[in-house]
C-alpha cells in the first residue's frame, strides 16, 4: 500500500462516511518497504492538486519519516526553471515518498471508528463483515 | 455455457485453481486486453492520471494501464479492488505496479471524494447482481457501488465498465443504478448480436470547471464516442421526453385531461359541448 494511495484511503464503515476523522487512517506496527518506479513527473504534478497535505504530513510523522515542510511544494517548483524540462530535487523526493514507500505488513485504524483493516504483503483488507457495512 | 456468475459468489469461484486459469489463459488474457484498449480509448486521458480497476483481479489490465506510452497520455498509475484473495496472490506473483486492495466494490468504494481521474472495471459489475446471503440485496449492493464511485471519481472524470449482463433485466438494472447515483450514463456494445458482443457502460460525472471543448463533450454522454467510427448512437431521450409531454394531458383536471375525457364521453354517443377557448381555462378570482 503506497503512501499515495494512503492519501486518497477513508474507512469503509457506512457510520463513519461523513465524519472527517475516518480520513487519514492511521498506520499501526507498520513494517515500511520501498519499491523502485520510474519518475513519472506528469503524474506527480496531476495528483499534487489533490493531495491533502496534512495527512501526508501528519502519516510522515506517525512512521517515523523525516518532518515535511508545512505548505505543499509549489508545482512550479517541480521542474527545473531552465528551461531543461528536467525534475528537480522536490520532485524526486516526493516521488520517492509517496510512489516507492509504501507500507508491506501492519494494520490502518481509523480515527473515528477504531477498526483496524490488516495489511499483508502490502494488500490490505477491506473486507466488512456484513453488519458494519 | 454456464456462467460463472451463477455458481458461486467471487470470491469463492475465483479459488487458486480458477484464479491460475483465468490469468494464463492466453485466449482470455487477450480478451481481456482488447477489452482493456477499448475502455482507454473510451477513457480518452490526455495525462498521466490516477485510475481505480474495480474488479482488477490478477492485474491483466492494470499491466496494460501501467504500459501506456507517453505519446499516448500514459502511464498511468492505479489503485485496484478486488474481492478474491487468490486472484490478488496471482497478482502479486507477477509483480503488478499498482496498488492492491481487497475489498468487495458491493459495500462501497472507500475513497475520499474526487480521488480519482478515472475509473475501469472489466468483467465485473455483473457480479454486483447476485446476492449471496440474505441481509442484501443486488439493489442495494449496486447502489452503494455506484455512490461511492461517484463520489470518489473526480469533477469531469470517467468511468468504463465493461459488464456481461445475463439477461436484460440486469443490464437495465446497472444502467438504473449509475444513472440514479448522479451519472451521465451510455452504454456502448460492440459486435451486437454476435457471440462476442461485448456491452460497456460508459459513465461521465459532469463539473464546472473543464474549459475548453472537453466541456462541451462531456457533458452529453453521447460525446465520448464523438469521432469514432463503427459507432451508432440510440438515443432514447427524445422519445422520453415525448412520453413526458403526453403524460401532462394525464395529470386530472388539466385542460389535456378535460378535451381527452369529453373525446371519450363523444365516443359513448353522449351530448358532450364542443371545445372552445375557454375549454379549462382558470376562472378569474372573483374578488
Amino acid at each position: 500500500m503506497k503512501l499515495l494511495t494512503l492519501n486518497f484511503l477513508t474507512c469503509a464503515r457506512k457510520a463513519c462516511k461523513q465524519e472527517p476523522a475516518a480520513f487519514p487512517l492511521h498506520p499501526r506496527d507498520a513494517e515500511l518497504e520501498r519499491v523502485e518506479m520510474e519518475l513519472n513527473p506528469e503524474f506527480l504534478v496531476n495528483v499534487l492538486p489533490r493531495l491533502e497535505w496534512k495527512a501526508v504530513r501528519s502519516l510522515g510523522d506517525e512512521l517515523g519519516l523525516p518532518t515535511l515542510p508545512e505548505q505543499p511544494p509549489n508545482p512550479e517548483d517541480l521542474m527545473e526553471k531552465d528551461g531543461s524540462n528536467e525534475p528537480t530535487q522536490t520532485l524526486k523526493d516526493l516521488h520517492a515518498l509517496l510512489v516507492e514507500t509504501s507500507v508491506a505488513n501492519g494494520k490502518l485504524v481509523c480515527g473515528h471508528c477504531g477498526h483496524e483493516y490488516a495489511v499483508k504483503e502490502g494488500i490490505a483488507n477491506f473486507l466488512l463483515p456484513s453488519h458494519l457495512v | 455455457m454456464s456462467r460463472p456468475e451463477d455458481l458461486l459468489p467471487p470470491d469463492l469461484f475465483y479459488n487458486d485453481v480458477e484464479s491460475r486459469k483465468y490469468t494464463t489463459n492466453s485466449r482470455i488474457k487477450n480478451i481481456q486486453a482488447s477489452m482493456t484498449n477499448r475502455a482507454l480509448e473510451l477513457l480518452d486521458l490526455r495525462s498521466p492520471s490516477l485510475i481505480l480497476d474495480l474488479g482488477c483481479g490478477s492485474g491483466l489490465s492494470g499491466e496494460i494501464l501501467s504500459e501506456v506510452e507517453p505519446e499516448e497520455g500514459g502511464p498511468h498509475t492505479w489503485i485496484g479492488m478486488d474481492i478474491s484473495a487468490s486472484m490478488l496472490g496471482q497478482a502479486l506473483d507477477r509483480d503488478v505496479d499498482g496498488d492492491l486492495m481487497l475489498a468487495d466494490i458491493g459495500q462501497g468504494v472507500p475513497f475520499r471524494p474526487g480521488s480519482f481521474d478515472a475509473a475501469i472495471s472489466i468483467s465485473a459489475i455483473q457480479w454486483l447482481c447476485n446476492a449471496e446471503s440474505s441481509d442484501v440485496t443486488p439493489e442495494g449492493r449496486l447502489k452503494r457501488f455506484f455512490d461511492g464511485l461517484y463520489a470518489s471519481l473526480r469533477r469531469g472524470g470517467r468511468a468504463v465498465c465493461q459488464f456481461y449482463p445475463k439477461n436484460k433485466l440486469q443490464r437495465n438494472m446497472i444502467s438504473a443504478a449509475a444513472v440514479k447515483a448522479g451519472f451521465g450514463a451510455g452504454i456502448l456494445e460492440d459486435d451486437p448480436g454476435t457471440k462476442s458482443e461485448k456491452l460497456y457502460l460508459v459513465l461521465t460525472v459532469g463539473g464546472g470547471d473543464l474549459g475548453r471543448e472537453e466541456a462541451a463533450t462531456s457533458r452529453d454522454i453521447t460525446g465520448v464516442v464523438n469521432g469514432m467510427t463503427d459507432v451508432d448512437i440510440q438515443d432514447a431521450r427524445r422519445k422520453k421526453d415525448q412520453r413526458s409531454r403526453m403524460d401532462k394531458s394525464r395529470v386530472k383536471g388539466s385542460k389535456g385531461w378535460i378535451i381527452r375525457k369529453k373525446d371519450q364521453m363523444e365516443k359513448q354517443g353522449k351530448v358532450v359541448k364542443a371545445n372552445s377557448k375557454y375549454t379549462g381555462r382558470k376562472r378569474k378570482i372573483a374578488f
